[in-house]
């Protein structure tokens, strides 16, 4: 079976992110390890950006966490194909809250990007908009053109529901931006964003 | 009520305390231990309950509870320790606070073998992982342990997890001779 060269999507995801992040100034962002923090920390650097660097199948269930405690804000979860695969579950929690305000972007290039492109599951069948309208979330969609985060930006600003959006992005190497690795420097900006005061 | 479910007193003073010390998210794994309190959780409106799938999202979601500004913990049943051990990074590398009460099995009158190989290793998982450990093993105990760690945890930045001994829940009813 052929592994590096599959083709799952033709969108560039550092353009993508950039368009779908500036348009969503005010959303509390949860970023899936590897690929989806450098997108995020490539197009704006924000103190309300949580950027997981481990955790790996965390990402979605983190932002279940603060969603449910910031209802008036828009939390957007960023991650990778590999990522949410290892917490399909976390999609049963949130369609079981339905929330209004959660929103899920799944960069999906088909591959695990950060250990030498082996193929995914969703390469190899698997149907993340599928899974997760079975598991009773408000909205889907599934993304084949850079324009499509238009759709996204209007979900995730409307706070009407929760949903996943699955963009199909190239599978590809980027030039690699690091966000700080500092897991309780991020949590204490993060917070201190939402004017919560560390111990 | 359930064959299944387990009232104690203990249990509602656990929820007093929770709702005291103003707990909003409470996500779970069920388990009889737990069921008096899951069920007091679910007709409590400041807390919201979060049934997960998998332990390990649990640890995620009280995280993500703690980074919005709510205090969250969770709860679950020996087993789950280990579902949780590589999410626990979570906890030690951004130092959130964190509490988890945990149901054994596995160490007392258990009649299921398939309980024991976890139960026997929970509190060495959590230790390895940087979690604290404390053991209630009396009814009269469970408030106090409980509550040393609850306040370990939310006022100390501690990450706490209190096990809750077989004996505490009973003999599980099989029906079989």
């Amino acid at each position: 079976m052929s592994q590096e060269q599959y083709q799952h999507g033709q969108i560039d995801r550092r353009e993508f992110v950039k368009d779908l992040v500036l348009a969503c100034p005010d959303a509390l962002i949860v970023t899936g390890l590897g690929s989806p923090s450098y997108d995020v920390f490539a197009a704006a650097d924000r103190p309300g950006n949580f950027y997981l660097w481990g955790a790996m199948g965390g990402a979605a269930a983190l932002a279940l966490g603060v969603a449910i405690a910031q209802p008036h804000k828009s939390v957007l979860v960023i991650t990778g194909d590999g990522e949410q695969l290892m917490g399909l579950g976390s999609l049963a929690s949130i369609g079981a809250q339905k929330l209004k305000n959660l929103s899920i972007v799944v960069l999906d290039n088909g591959h695990y990007g950060e250990t030498g492109m082996q193929r995914s599951h969703t390469s190899l069948g698997t149907d993340l908009t599928a899974i997760a309208k079975a598991c009773h979330l408000d909205w889907t969609l599934s993304v084949k053109e850079s324009s499509g985060f238009r759709e996204i930006v209007k979900h995730v600003n409307a706070r009407a529901g929760c949903g996943l959006a699955n963009v199909f992005i190239t599978a590809g190497e980027y030039p690699k931006i690091l966000p700080p690795r500092d897991g309780a420097y991020m949590k204490n900006r993060f917070r201190d964003a939402l004017g919560l005061k560390p111990f | 009520m359930s064959s299944s479910t387990i009232l104690t007193p203990w249990q509602d003073e656990l929820f007093y305390l929770f709702k005291a010390g103003g707990v909003r998210q409470v996500a779970y794994v069920p388990d009889a231990g737990h069921s008096s309190l899951i069920r007091q959780v679910w007709s409590e409106e400041s807390m919201t309950p979060i049934p997960v799938t998998t332990e390990e999202e649990g640890v995620a979601a009280v995280c993500g509870a703690w980074l919005g500004g709510q205090r969250a913990i969770l709860l679950m049943q020996s087993s789950g320790v280990g579902n949780c051990v590589n999410m626990f990074s979570l906890i030690s590398n951004c130092q959130f606070p964190f509490f988890c009460l945990v149901t054994m099995r596995g160490e007392w009158a258990e009649f299921n073998q398939w309980q024991t190989p976890m139960g026997q290793a929970t509190q060495t998982a959590l230790e390895m992982m940087g979690i604290h450990v404390l053991r209630a093993d009396t009814p009269e105990s469970v408030q106090d342990v409980v509550s040393a760690g609850f306040d370990a945890a939310f006022e100390g930045g501690d990450s706490v997890a209190v096990l809750l001994s077989q004996s505490l829940v009973g003999r599980k009813k099989w029906g079989v001779q």
